[in-house]
């Protein structure tokens, strides 16, 4: 059988259920690939031996009647795990292992799956190149030297590297359909809400939220399938039933509308981009969708509102890594305001900080009106401008992000230029809206570039047969020539 | 008309400078603790007294990625209490963090309400010795209380306990609409009364669950502007409230007298030295950065609840005082010590069930008031119970035992409880109510002095009283006076 590890997610469950290979196997040959994961970096804590226990013990007593029959799965290391080490990609949390599981991790090993490993991320899931991590930086397997996006750039790397047969990542502002791009894979942002957001340690609470990645848009929808659900522990989980985007995907999208927005096309973005937009364009109309122009007037304010919002809620919910109950504490000071200064200077690398003094700065009396009353006001017509789209058409076409995968230390000493690369993917999130990137093609260099299909709460369902449609077509090639496991 | 007293004699709380007199300007924040089985986010026990750090979360002690829900309870009876104060309920409001670190404070923030409380405007009525006063109450919003450090068990450590964060706390503000120690005291006993009516709090100041912050300015007899305030953070009995007031009035007064200004400022009140102090000045203020929680949507009330919950309210204090006087007949004033406490209420409503209401009133305004105030016990506490009391009520208007002797029989019942019936019969303290028995006694008494009954037959009225007495004497003070009386001046006038 040729090698098990690049083929999708779909194709493993069913040879798992269909009983041509054993969980074992399929778990050994991750294993064996995690091994050589050294030089991309991708892992922060690889759970080998759990997970080959795990596959060994399906095999035992196999449950064929559950979405992830024996599926080994890394996760991002935001997601919190009961029993292994849980880093937010920080120093702060170098020593943190929970003991408690997070809801989305728990769907999933509810649905037969169970932990591969822990990946690597941005520190707190800020950053967009993988370079801001505790860990080092995160390679992508497309070419050396080359970031994998971010923030989720562990869970991207290994997914596109084959350590993985599917992961999952958070998304606050771009964070798992940029390094999805960057690195040829697919990658969902669901609808606020859809994912319990239970257990994952918070960047922007009003922003992040848990999404599959894949490497087809057919394991995309199994994968949300296995980890959207209501949960009451989270006061934020929409309370819906359960659907079965599996099960109803199709390709065919006939008759549906597809918007352009026009302010998508900034100054400056390369012409591969506009290429690729283009190629998008008729790939739908092919497929008997309609285009029609529309326009997202206050997109340009969309950038600038995000690094208000982000940042207030960061410096928030950062508070509590103060090394007075868990994590990091600085042995240095005599006093409690001094262990605290010393424990978070240590404790957090520059971006956090940044990030923090920021957002307190926002939040600060005399600015916070000027700022963040402001930005909450622009972000409602952010979300304005969505859903009068939504009356038109049924989802909105845009390239994911303006570049390709650019080289590591490249943007690492200009936060604006990093923070653009989220320009085309933050609007999303700030509306609260679902989002899907695609891999659609490649630039000069030959590196992966996404079309990203934007959709209306809570018709992920119409977005996946719109990016299975799509995909179909345009029948993207992952060409790796596994340069690091040389 | 809120602020005004409504009498026309006033009785104005003054303090005496140097040159002049000084009205205090007092406005209470209390912070009660919702009586709530658990916290305002997580499940955890609000039990007080349990060992440290037993009834503490995750949500509690702020773990990643751990996520607040309300406790719907708490937000119940948060609007109860809205209701009990004649305030206006928010059918929309939220929640916001209030940014700080303390050790003490897991998450780095509290989850308080800033902008839109639950509860907006409403009043109190409090009943003085010269009248009713009424204190506007400026709003109620719901916040999580922090843990406790504690820095005297080590000298170079403190220590954090984490079981009170969490808990749900009412901060209640009032407007500064309170002018003495005294208004303090009755503000407090009224809000703790209506409070425990309600079930919303247990108004325990020894456990913490009642405290308050006490902003006070000063300002010259008459004028109407507000002066500079300093609040005293804090303070945790209606007496330090008071002690605190009062030296914080007159600090004021002496500064601004000898020219100098008050700088708006937090203070300490020292309990052992009697004395208020600065802990941090205005520039020193924190910013609290307060921001709607993200991590909780606003809360938006259906009209239905409330209603429900209007129509499910207990007698208030107010309306209970009004039922008082109307059905038992009593003065405001006692009527007003009657509903205080609402088991003081069911106390009197359960003996004047049976038992007549005059004699219940005094009694249990008096002689049980005493003991409970002797032994600094609760009338739930007292050994005589309403029961019990009834029946002493009962033996005396059923002339078993004369109005003295109840006394005698009370002092043993105050100690051991015992039931008054049994206490008269092993005591042998029964009235002599038969007439033959007292006929006998008079009888033979009369035939014993008849010069004396010549004397009062011819006009000596006052030896009517030495007859008595010889009845008593010779009964043993077990004599039905009454009786006693009819029976002698039946006799003399033959």
């Amino acid at each position: 059988m040729a090698d098990l590890t690049k083929k999708s997610l779909t194709e493993i469950v069913s040879l798992i259920k269909k009983k041509e290979i054993k969980s074992e196997e399929v778990t050994n040959l991750f294993i064996k690939n995690i091994e050589n994961d050294k030089k991309l970096n991708s892992l922060i804590t690889n759970c080998n031996e759990h997970a080959a226990k795990k596959a060994k013990n399906f095999d035992k007593n196999p449950k064929f009647d559950t979405l992830l029959p024996g599926i080994p799965i890394a996760v991002k290391d935001l997601f919190c795990t009961k029993g292994v080490k849980t880093t937010a990609g920080s120093k702060m949390l170098d020593n943190f292992i929970p003991n408690y599981e997070s809801t989305i991790t728990k769907n999933l090993w509810n649905e037969g799956a169970f932990l591969l490993g822990k990946l690597n991320c941005d520190e707190y899931a800020m950053g967009s190149s993988n370079e801001t991590s505790f860990f080092g930086n995160v390679m992508n397997p497309v070419a050396e030297n080359t970031v994998p996006g971010g923030s989720s750039g562990g869970s991207a790397s290994a997914l596109a590297a084959d350590l993985t047969p599917t992961t999952i990542g958070t998304d606050t502002g771009g964070s798992i359909r940029q390094p999805a791009s960057f690195t040829g894979t697919v990658g969902l942002k669901p609808t606020y809400g859809l994912c319990s957001r239970w257990g994952i340690v918070a960047f922007a609470s009003s922003l992040d939220q848990a999404g599959p990645m894949t490497k087809t848009v057919e394991d995309c929808a199994l994968m949300l399938e296995a980890m959207a659900g209501f949960d009451e522990k989270d006061s934020t989980s929409i309370n819906k039933k359960k659907e079965n985007y599996s099960k109803n995907l199709t390709s065919n999208i006939k008759g549906l509308k597809i918007g352009i927005p026009k302010e998508y096309r900034v100054d400056g973005m390369p012409k591969e981009i506009d290429k690729l937009w283009e190629n998008g364009k008729k790939i739908l109309k092919e497929s008997g969708a309609e285009i029609i122009d529309i326009s997202l007037p206050n997109t340009k304010y969309a950038l600038p509102t995000y690094y208000i919002v982000a940042p207030a809620e960061a410096s928030s919910n950062l508070a509590r890594y103060d090394g007075v109950k868990y994590g990091f504490r600085s042995n240095k000071g005599t006093n409690l305001i001094e262990m605290y200064e010393n424990t978070r200077s240590e404790g957090f690398g520059d971006e956090v900080k940044r990030r923090i003094l920021i957002g307190t700065y926002v939040l600060s009396s005399g600015y916070y009106d000027a700022y963040y009353i402001k930005a909450q006001k622009v972000r409602q017509l952010i979300k304005d401008d969505f859903d009068d789209s939504f009356k038109k058409v049924d989802a909105i076409l845009t390239p994911s992000t303006p570049s390709a995968a650019f080289k590591i230390g490249e943007k690492k000493n200009d936060p604006i230029s990093m923070y653009l690369n989220d320009i085309f993917t933050v609007p999303v999130n700030l509306a609260g809206i679902p989002a899907i990137s695609i891999p659609a093609g490649t630039d000069n260099n030959n590196y992966p570039l996404g079309l990203q299909l934007i959709g209306k709460t809570l018709d992920e369902q119409k977005l996946l047969n719109i990016a299975f449609a799509a995909e179909k077509k345009i029948n993207f090639k992952q060409n790796l020539n596994r340069w690091w496991e040389k | 008309m809120v602020g005004k007293v409504m009498t026309k004699e006033k009785r104005k709380y003054l303090i005496e400078g140097e040159k002049g007199k000084w009205e205090v300007v007092i406005g209470l924040e209390v912070h009660a603790q919702v009586s709530s089985n658990s916290k305002l986010f997580s499940g955890s026990s609000t039990k007080f007294g349990a060992e440290p750090n037993t009834q503490v979360s995750l949500v509690d002690s702020a773990f990643p990625g751990m996520l607040p829900v309300i406790n719907e309870f708490c937000i119940q009876q948060a609007i109860k209490t809205g209701l009990g104060l004649n305030a206006k309920i928010n059918s929309y409001s939220v929640f916001d963090r209030k940014n700080y670190f303390y050790a003490d404070l897991p998450q780095g923030y509290q989850i308080s309400q800033y902008k839109n409380p639950i509860v907006g405007e409403g009043k109190i009525t409090l009943d003085l010795p010269n009248g009713t006063k009424t204190i506007g109450i400026e709003r109620l919003h719901l916040e999580q209380d922090a843990g406790k450090s504690i820095h005297d068990l080590d000298p170079s450590n403190t220590y954090v306990d984490l079981n009170r964060s969490g808990v749900a706390l009412m901060e209640i503000v009032s407007k500064p609409d309170l002018s003495s120690p005294d208004e303090v005291n009755a503000y407090i006993k009224k809000l703790r009364s209506i409070m425990r009516y309600l079930g919303t709090c247990d108004g325990n100041m020894q456990e913490g669950s009642l405290r308050a912050d006490v902003n006070v300015s000063v300002r010259k007899e008459g004028n109407k502007e507000l002066g500079t305030r300093c609040e005293i953070k804090n303070v945790n009995s209606i007496k330090f409230m008071q002690m605190a007031i009062i030296y914080e009035a007159q600090r004021q007064v002496e500064l601004l007298e000898s020219g100098k200004s008050i700088d708006q400022e937090t203070r300490l009140f020292d309990t052992k030295k009697n004395e208020t102090r600065s802990m941090r000045s205005k520039e020193d203020a924190h910013d609290y950065r307060y921001f709607p929680d993200p991590d909780l949507l606003p809360l938006n009330l259906d009209k239905e609840l409330i209603e429900n919950i209007k129509k499910n309210l207990p007698e208030l204090p107010d309306q209970k005082k009004e039922r008082f006087i109307k059905d038992y007949s009593l003065t405001a004033y006692e009527a007003n010590v009657l509903v205080s406490e609402k088991e003081i209420s069911y106390y009197f409503e359960e003996v004047v069930k049976t038992s007549d209401i005059k004699l219940a009133k005094n009694w249990i305004m008096g002689d049980l008031f005493a003991s409970l105030n002797e032994k600094n016990i609760s009338i739930s506490q007292s050994p005589v119970t309403a029961k019990k009391m009834a029946q002493l009520v009962d033996s005396i208007s059923s002339g078993i035992v004369s109005g003295r002797t109840a006394k005698e029989v009370f002092e043993i019942m105050k100690e051991s409880g015992e039931e008054p019936s049994k206490i008269i019969e092993s005591k042998g303290l029964q009235q002599k109510s038969d007439p033959k028995e007292l006929e006998q006694i008079i009888e033979k008494i009369l035939t014993e002095n008849k010069d004396k009954v010549e004397q009062y037959k011819s006009g000596k009225d006052k030896l009517f009283g030495f007859f008595v007495g010889q009845v008593m004497k010779i009964s043993g003070g077990k004599a039905n006076p009454q009786l006693a009386n009819q029976i002698l001046k039946d006799k003399l006038k033959k």
